[in-house]
């Protein structure tokens, strides 16, 4: 994992004393609110319904077991007892107080964590895939390639008021785990045909109120001039994004009124200009960084597990979570261990400080220290020993933490909403509840496979419902919550946005509309074909038709 | 009928304007105002106030819930989240 620096630690040490002061000043009145809300959210900090809400950045979704600790610590000690992970890979804190939050800041920083570029029109934390540096799949690890552009990033004083927010991702396997499509850049490592590595630019994808699905501006760009092309981005977008009315300020919108070929040709130009330059980062520099990744030492195993496939053989319910969520490693003997946070009736995405710590001490033990978080809200163990699978189960299953439904109807995406959410229409969560537990049985669930369902309580869309293979969007009919339903959408390597399909419905009948959508797939579905796969042979038609059979 | 909330600055809880001028946590205790009057309160509160941030009107029935439009919305920043009733206001009222 990367170390911090002296560089990064003081950054964090300085920023966490300044905000210190202004959170003083703030209480003495000597600041505003005016002038003390943009202080606070240059820091995370957010006033949502309740109370303050403070969004912690986890670079890349990666967190050691130390980390994972002190955010249960923080829970415990400052908040009410859980964190809440997020699409961004993330995790936010609902009730901090105010005076508490600089001694929160504090603890994260000895741990390498702040955070900075939460919030803000800047450069946000930078996402990737959650099977880094574990799948076979991959054709190397992004993560070093993330953290270069984090430090890029990191306070760059051009890119720290632009038009609008601006989020990337970078992936490095063909199945696509980071949504690469759906981000202002998208990065995709791959081959070219003489066989050198290099990057796959997406720009201008996005969600709310004006989905897109990114186009490529180049095909293929050679790594090392990573940093100076992307630098040319952010300058033709900083120069030309629209700052006169925020729902135009993405960069998709501009790439979108240029056209994607004009944009491209002005990037082309500005690069010209500081191609191969000291931004494009020497060999040895790169190589260092590398080394913070380097692979941990696995042992030599034989591929298959006698233990395992003894306890897989004597508990049903531990081979199914086997089957479900746990992935193929690159390492032979290992596995990815999935951890749900979706469990039948709960909350997506949020997690006790009793949960925290069992994770991390199962991090710790079993997976190299290492605890990914991921885009659908849930947390990853990259590096488990079939060996030791049968054990980690029995402590997660301990917790509340082994459902076996990653990928399927319940392992649902759903923002906060109108729960916590200030901006929210209608709430989320339990509508997501509802579906989980329309859908409780686990051998229909694995029957039914691949569905996502994504939720949002309003068009910011942070819940991803537009590419939902059923995505749910909250809207507010004169005080009343809504429904309206997308179909078809996918954030992964066949990425495209859900058809919406007609009115929406109401909080009353949109859980019994889900369920007669799967219900006519699973009547129309071919051998093994997926949800997505039977809706786009079978188009929007007749799934509209089940979906208001009965209205 | 028009009531004034905020969230109080240092720990951030929703407040609503009292009768007597200082915050109240329960919205029954607040203040309801006409809406002329509302708005008068609102302006008079000062921006630079110590004790709260973010204030803003929300509309009451005579009893103190709320109604209107955002009537949902503002009986959850009351109560606490509908699926954790073991949090917020809801879980020390009771
Ligand atoms: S989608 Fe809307 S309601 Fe949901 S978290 Fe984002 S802003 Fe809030």
């Amino acid at each position: 994992m990367y170390r911090y620096d002296e560089f990064d630690a003081a950054i964090v040490y300085d920023r966490v004393k300044q905000f210190r002061g202004q959170v003083e000043r703030r209480l003495s009145g000597e600041l505003s609110e005016d002038e003390f809300k943009p202080l606070r959210l240059m820091n995370g900090l957010y006033l949502q319904l309740h109370a303050y809400m403070l969004r912690v950045a986890i670079p890349y979704g990666t967190l050691s077991s130390k980390q994972l600790r002190k955010l249960a610590h923080i829970a415990r000690k400052y908040d009410k007892g859980y964190a809440h992970f997020t699409t961004r890979q993330n995790v936010q804190y609902n009730w901090p107080a105010l005076v508490d939050v600089p001694d929160i800041l504090d603890g994260l920083s000895t741990v390498e964590m702040h955070a900075i570029q939460t919030s803000g029109n800047c450069i946000r934390n930078v996402t990737s895939d959650q099977y880094a540096g574990a799948t076979a799949e991959e054709i190397e690890d992004p993560r070093p390639w993330c953290e270069i552009i984090r430090q890029w990033s990191t306070l760059h004083p051009e890119f720290s008021f632009l038009p609008r927010k601006f989020k990337i991702a970078v992936t490095a396997s063909d199945h696509d785990r980071a949504a690469v499509r759906v981000h202002d850049i998208g990065l995709r490592l791959h081959k070219s045909l003489t066989g050198e590595v290099g990057f796959e630019v997406i720009v201008g994808g996005g969600l709310g109120r004006t989905p897109i699905i990114g186009p490529t501006i180049r095909e293929f760009l050679p790594k090392k001039h990573l940093l100076s092309y992307l630098e040319a981005i952010l300058r033709v977008y900083n120069l030309y994004g629209r700052r006169d009315n925020k729902y135009k300020a993405r960069i998709k919108i501009l790439v979108n009124a240029e056209g994607v070929d004009r944009f491209r040709e002005q990037v082309e130009q500005e690069w010209a200009l500081i191609k191969g330059s000291d931004l494009d980062l020497p060999v040895c520099e790169i190589d260092r960084i590398r080394v913070y990744f380097s692979p941990p030492v696995f042992e030599r195993l034989p591929h298959e597990s006698a233990s395992l496939k003894e306890s897989i053989q004597s508990d049903d319910g531990f081979a199914r979570w086997v089957r479900v969520n746990t992935a193929a490693h690159k390492q032979p003997g290992y596995a990815i261990v999935n951890i749900s946070l979706k469990p039948i009736g709960g909350v997506p995405g949020d997690a006790t400080d009793a949960q925290m710590e069992a994770a991390a001490d199962l991090a710790e033990r079993y997976s190299f220290d290492e605890i990914r978080v991921t885009h659908e809200q849930n947390l990853c163990l990259p590096h488990v020993k079939k060996d030791n699978l049968f054990a980690v189960w029995t402590t997660l299953k301990q917790h509340d933490l082994a459902t076996a439904n990653i990928g399927l109807v319940s392992d649902i995406i759903a923002c906060p909403g109108l729960d916590y959410c200030t901006l929210a229409n209608t709430r989320s969560i339990p509508i997501a509840q509802r579906i989980s537990e329309r859908f409780a049985d686990f051998d229909v669930q694995e029957n039914l496979g691949e569905i996502k369902v994504k939720i949002s309580g309003c068009i910011n869309a942070c819940g991803h419902h537009h590419v939902g293979h059923i995505g749910i969007l909250g809207v507010d009919k004169k005080g009343e919550e809504f429904y309206q339903v997308t179909l078809g959408g996918s954030a992964a390597e066949d990425a495209c946005l859900g058809d919406i399909v007609g009115r929406g419905l109401s909080s009353g009948e949109v859980v019994d509309a889900v369920e007669r959508l799967v219900d006519f797939y699973r009547g129309e579905r071919n051998d093994g074909e997926r949800f997505l796969d039977a809706y786009r042979r079978l188009g929007p038609g007749p799934f509209k038709e089940a979906l208001y059979a009965n209205a | 009928m028009k009531a004034v909330t905020a969230n109080r600055l240092a720990d951030g809880r929703v407040v609503y304007l009292a009768p007597d001028g200082a915050w109240t946590e329960r919205l029954v205790n607040a203040a309801i105002f006409e809406n002329i009057e509302a708005e008068n309160a609102l302006a008079s509160l000062g921006a630079s106030a110590i004790e709260f941030a973010d204030a803003y009107l929300i509309e009451v029935h005579t009893d103190g819930y709320p109604s209107g439009r955002e009537a949902l919305r503002e009986t959850i920043r009351n109560s606490g989240p509908t699926i954790r009733t073991d949090l917020g206001k809801q879980a020390e009222n009771g």
